[in-house]
């Protein structure tokens, strides 16, 4: 990747672009409908999914409250299994360690694993800079690599191409990065699955250090955990000699326990299947491999200080937010100008960056207020309450702090909200027809989607979870 | 120097950072109200629809078959060299090796990624099954050999013993050994990235057969 989130410009004119675009808004549309319906399916299926929820919602919390001795036990317990331990405060200390492990390796590349942290502290462009390349291996990632483009998706971070557009980009691109596509290439998913396969398994069987991230950290025990579907995480973590795992310090969970709620609320909430393909799971240095985890800061501990905002780090990056996200839907990933898209990315970039640009101020805007993001969370978090906290801390007129003021009367009790939702036109009111600021520019060129006749609480209620 | 500048011991400015930020959170009780266990009845067949659901190959057989369809099944897929890991019971490496069966490779002295590679088929066991994700964990155990056997090769044949069957995760979580590398397999391995399509097969074994063996 070649270009940087934080020049972008903001909210609104990047989706004033987007949704412009009519191949993105299709794939948009058909990606998260499909996803939805899975997810409802498999989530329905299980008896105690709330039961689940409440678990995962209070483990969260009891982590973040604790933070500070769960890492400690962390610390020691990967220390105890043979791994080294770093700390980093800020992306560049992050950035600083990662690039001193691989370079006291000798060597001048490495493969990775789908991660957000490291493409949050844009850990591959720090690499670059000591000459050193790192190849994406999963298959949207090395998509959006080799289109050197954006990811627009958490979890299809390429829906925003079509095949005839990645059959082309493998055409012109794989042959500059290692072994090339077959010019007989065929836009058949399966044949560039195929090819995919190939043009990576050379690069995995040569190259000796990875770098991945975690979906979990289990401080009882130092394990880290990593879901995926394709098996190259697999090949990351088991083949190389030696393997950094950059992690954010809210991925923790106390016990190994744990992962029986978050093993079950994943893979339901995200690909929408009862289980992920592959999970893997390993405890400090493994078979002879050596191990470092680096653990980063960068932003979260700032999260964690304010008291409504802090549910944004109970977080399992699942994305059924933007699944179910009107305006994400029509707005597209990239027009939130940060790796965290969408009604989560709405609420956790601007805390982490701390609301200094005009994009981070016009974020907590791009919502309709609408609820269904918090319907869908795993883990419960508010999005609807923590965006209109953040509105009321980013500078704007009068009026609308007004406005935004009674919205938070009408957030701040389950019932209030609920009532709002179903009293659908007088609720409307409260979502201003030109959004302010600087997303102005936004609703200028568009309307801001309509809060639907029948709010996503009743229609659950109504037809148990999409299955009447 | 301050105390936000990293230099000055990023262990200690986050863990203050930390202890600052959450001195006034209020403690949370943890509700564990979700289920625990499962019946214990019709444990294969839940196991076998889950896995066929993700198209994995499913044999439900009992003890007496097992020779005969490792046999039969390998035969079918023609493959012809196999890795076989220690701990896999000589019965069923004899059946895989029967007559216009595979021909058996050993991980000992421990095969080279590029040797595995060109291997077509691996044979193992596993440390624990859940029926209701139709989910397969090894544990690198015994019979289930180091985590790249089951990796390279593109076909993954697996055995499952009934009572290795866990009803559902929170009963697998606990009979599990964390310090043990695991690796959940819940069906081939898969790609949803191009348009949504579902396409098998990506880095991972593209086939996985499984036998379970009940009775
Ligand atoms: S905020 Fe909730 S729904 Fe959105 S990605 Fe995070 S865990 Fe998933």
């Amino acid at each position: 990747m070649s270009g940087t989130f934080l020049g972008m410009p903001s909210f609104p004119r990047n989706a004033a672009a987007a949704v412009q675009d009519s191949q993105l808004r299709f794939n948009l549309r058909k990606a998260t409908h499909t996803i939805r319906d899975r997810r409802l399916s498999v989530v329905g299926e299980l008896p105690d999914w709330a039961e689940l929820r409440q678990a995962g919602k209070a483990i969260k919390d009891h982590t973040l409250r604790h933070l500070d001795t769960y890492l400690l036990q962390m610390e020691e317990a990967v220390t105890r299994a043979g791994g080294k331990v770093h700390w980093a405060a800020d992306a560049a200390e992050a950035n600083r360690i990662v690039t001193g492990l691989v370079k006291a390796t000798g060597e001048t590349s490495v493969v990775k694993v789908k991660s957000m942290a490291t493409q949050e502290i844009e850990l591959n462009e720090a690499l670059a800079e000591e000459g050193i390349t790192a190849y994406e291996t999963d298959l949207a990632e090395l998509i959006v690599q080799l289109g050197d483009d954006f990811p627009s998706h958490i979890l299809v971070p390429a829906i925003h191409r079509n095949r005839s557009e990645i059959r082309e980009i493998f055409l012109s691109k794989m042959a500059e990065w290692g072994k090339p596509a077959p010019a007989s290439l065929t836009d058949e998913p399966r044949a560039l699955a195929e090819a995919a396969r190939l043009h990576l398994r050379e690069r995995f069987l040569s190259t000796k250090v990875a770098v991945s991230g975690a979906n979990f950290m289990i401080a009882e025990t130092g394990t880290l955990v990593v879901l995926e579907s394709e098996g190259n995480g697999r090949m990351c973590l088991t083949l190389p000699e030696t393997l950094i795992s950059v992690v954010g310090i809210e991925k923790l969970l106390p016990r190994w326990q744990d992962l029986e709620v978050f093993l079950q609320l994943l893979p339901r909430s995200s690909t929408g299947e009862r289980m992920n393909p592959y999970t893997s799971s390993w405890t400090g240095a493994t078979e002879g491999q050596e191990f470092h985890l680096v653990l980063v800061d960068n932003g979260r501990t700032q999260v964690l200080a304010d008291e409504v905002g802090r549910q944004a780090l109970r977080c399992i990056r699942c994305s059924a937010c933007l699944n179910v996200c009107p305006v994400y839907e029509r707005a597209g990933g990239h027009a939130y100008g940060s790796v965290y898209p969408g009604p989560i990315g709405a609420i956790l970039t601007p805390q982490l960056r701390g609301m200094g640009s005009e994009l981070d101020r016009s974020l907590p805007y791009a919502s309709s207020l609408c609820g269904a993001c918090f319907d869908a969370c795993p883990v419960a978090i508010d999005i609807p309450e923590v965006l209109v906290h953040l509105r009321s801390r980013a500078r704007h007129a009068r009026a609308e702090r007004l406005g935004m003021r009674a919205a938070g009367w009408v957030f701040g009790k389950p019932g209030r909200l609920a009532r709002a939702q179903r009293m659908g036109s007088r609720f409307r009111r409260l979502v201003p027809r030109r959004l302010p600021g600087p997303l102005g520019g936004w609703t200028d060129t568009r309307e801001i989607p309509d809060i639907p006749a029948q709010s996503f609480r009743d229609w659950w209620e109504q037809t148990d979870g999409g299955r009447r | 120097m301050t105390a936000d500048t990293p230099a000055a011991g990023s262990r200690e400015l986050i863990l203050s950072r930390i202890r600052a930020a959450v001195a006034n959170a209020p403690e949370t009780e943890i509700p564990r109200g979700y289920r625990r266990t499962r019946s214990q009845e019709g444990l294969a067949e839940l196991l076998a629809d889950r896995l066929d659901d993700y198209r994995a190959t499913v044999h439900v057989v009992p003890a007496a078959q097992v020779a005969a369809t490792v046999g039969r099944v390998l035969k079918e897929r023609g493959v012809g060299r196999l890795v076989v890991p220690d701990g896999v019971p000589e019965e069923w490496s004899r059946a895989a090796a029967g007559e216009g069966g595979s021909q058996i490779v050993r991980d000992d002295p421990p095969l080279s990624a590029e040797e595995l590679n060109a291997v077509d088929g691996v044979l193992t066991g596993c440390a624990v099954a859940i029926a209701e994700t139709g989910t397969i964990v090894l544990d690198a155990g015994p019979g289930q050999g180091r985590r790249a056997l089951t990796l390279l090769p593109d076909y993954h044949l697996c055995l499952v013993r009934i009572d290795q069957v866990a009803g559902i995760l929170p009963e697998a979580i606990g009979r599990l050994d964390p310090a043990r590398p695991l690796t959940w397999i819940a069906g081939p391995s898969a790609t949803s990235d191009i348009e949504l399509n579902r396409v098998e097969g990506v880095h991972g074994p593209r086939n996985l057969e499984v036998i379970i063996i009940d009775g």
